[in-house]
């Protein structure tokens, strides 16, 4: 398999405090990546660090087969954008903002792919509606519509069932999970939710203070070394 | 009515100050749109204190006001920008702070000098009668170009509003935008300020988009209703002003109020 990203002996530090320390690992084209850990264990600092919002400390990060904007983004939930006035067109539309470049305006092909992305999560019927009428779960799938407008190949999650009700959560995870087997994006998740990190993800990335684990699903379960699976697989 | 409006518009000075009015009023309101969803509404009071400072200094080495007060005031938006991004005195209060020590220092300036005179009443409070043949081609130059500037960069703009950290995270220089947001407000106040004052300039950005944000629900929507009301507002305030020899800043900010009020009640009753 191709690797989509390739993490090299890479340092990062929060806050002055070092946090991950000589990491190398591959994400491979494909791959379903749930990054678990506690808090304070640099989660959503690697991620930026992927997203290049970061500077890295020590090592490198290697983008092949796609430039460093053509990833797609769901940060995790801002307040800010409760009573903000925006219909979902213009929201998802923004999406394709890294497709822009120096153009000031969008094309009639940007607007096909909102309209697209808006059908295959189920949303269209909500595309001139504001994007604060709609409930938690609606307002992250057009989140997640617009992650999808810009990028084809890869989707970095950061904690996006975060407030969500159990159904709510488990129809994101299976659209989610969809992309992933039928589109074939490489997603990149940071979940607090293990065990639908379990089910869903193909490999785990498991951070702990400036160290980590990264195995396939299977072969993560299976180690007795895992403190989170017995709690979690007992009741 | 009719006579007494063909009367106004046959006067060159109004005629100036209603050209130079409609430009700032629509620069005041599509900016104000972002400033007030990105929580930026005190960098508008901020920069209008900062811009009554720079004038009152150009006004006592003479200096031409406009050529003075718009680079020194784009610096000072940076700067605050920069301040309300990464401070560890919080934003509001440093935006405060920098505002009325502006303000301490332009009264300062002129009391040593010229004394308060109807030209530092006019930076306080606004004329019409202030703007010369000059500061009528600046402000109209400048403010088609804070418009042109905006249209070009609007989608931008639009994402770097709602969703900072996305916008970052696909690669959008989100600091560029804001920087250019801001360097936008310090111009439109700065030329706003000669009309409505800069003790009311702040106003012009900020009541549009809150009235329009109670009945419009989209992005593009407010944004060209809250322009539209901040034309309309902006006339029959001059009209008031003219025909009842009110000042010309207070009665479009009152005339705002009241078209704020109404909506606020047409909003009431719909539900």
């Amino acid at each position: 398999m191709k690797n989509i990203i390739e993490i090299n002996k890479v340092s990062l530090c929060y806050q002055n405090n070092k946090v991950i320390s000589n990491m190398s690992i591959n994400i491979e084209k494909g791959d379903y990546v749930a990054i678990i850990g506690e808090n304070g264990t640099g989660k959503s600092t690697l991620i930026k660090s992927i997203l290049g919002l970061k500077k890295v400390d020590e090592g490198k990060i290697k983008f092949n087969y796609l430039k460093r904007n053509e990833v797609g983004y769901l940060p995790q939930k801002n307040t800010s954008q409760k009573d903000f006035p925006a219909s979902v067109f213009e929201i998802v539309l923004s999406g394709r903002l890294n497709n822009l470049g120096f153009k000031p305006f969008y094309t009639k092909k940007d607007k096909e792919i909102v309209i697209e992305n808006l059908k295959k999560l189920d949303i269209l019927k909500y595309k001139d509606k504001s994007f604060n009428e709609l409930s938690g779960g609606e307002q992250q799938r057009v989140l997640l519509a617009r992650s999808l407008s810009s990028s084809k190949e890869l989707l970095i999650l950061d904690e996006p069932v975060t407030g969500l009700d159990k159904k709510t959560t488990e129809d994101l995870y299976k659209i989610i999970k969809e992309l992933n087997i039928k589109d074939k994006m490489t997603i990149v998740m940071v979940s607090h939710d293990l065990e639908s990190a379990f089910e869903y993800a193909n490999k785990i990335l498991e951070l702990k203070k400036e160290e980590y684990t990264y195995k396939k699903v299977e072969e993560y379960i299976h180690e007795d070394n895992c403190d989170f699976c017995e709690e979690e697989f007992d009741d | 009515m009719i006579n007494n409006i063909i009367e106004m518009f046959s006067y060159t000075f109004i005629l100036r100050a209603i050209i130079v009015g409609v430009l700032v009023s629509l620069c005041a309101s599509l900016l104000g749109v972002s400033l007030v969803l990105k929580r930026y509404s005190m960098i508008g009071d901020g920069l209008s204190h900062v811009g009554f400072c720079t004038l009152a200094i150009a006004t006592v080495l003479n200096l031409s006001p406009l050529l003075v007060s718009i680079p020194i005031t784009i610096i000072v938006a940076f700067l605050l920008l920069r301040i309300n991004e990464s401070s560890k005195i919080k934003g509001d209060s440093a935006i405060a702070m920098i505002s009325s020590g502006a303000m301490a220092l332009g009264i300062l300036i002129i009391s040593t000098t010229t004394g308060v005179n109807t030209d530092v009443s006019n930076y306080l409070f606004g004329s019409i009668l202030a703007m010369s043949n000059t500061d009528l081609y600046i402000s109209v130059i400048s403010s088609i170009i804070v418009l042109v500037i905006y249209v070009i960069f609007y989608n931008k703009i639009f994402a770097v509003t709602f969703d900072e950290n996305f916008a970052k995270g696909i690669g959008i220089k989100v600091n560029t935008y804001n920087a250019i947001i801001a360097a936008l407000t310090a111009v439109t106040i700065v030329i706003g300020m000669r009309i409505v004052g800069s003790l009311l300039m702040s106003s012009l950005i900020i009541f549009p988009t809150i009235t329009s944000m109670l009945i419009a629900k989209k992005f593009k929507t407010v944004t060209i209703i809250a322009a539209i009301i901040s034309v309309i507002t902006f006339f029959i305030g001059i009209y008031i002003s003219y025909s009842y020899n009110f000042p010309t800043g207070a009665s479009i900010v009152l005339i705002n109020i009241l078209f704020y009020l109404v909506f606020v009640i047409i909003n009431k009753v719909k539900r």
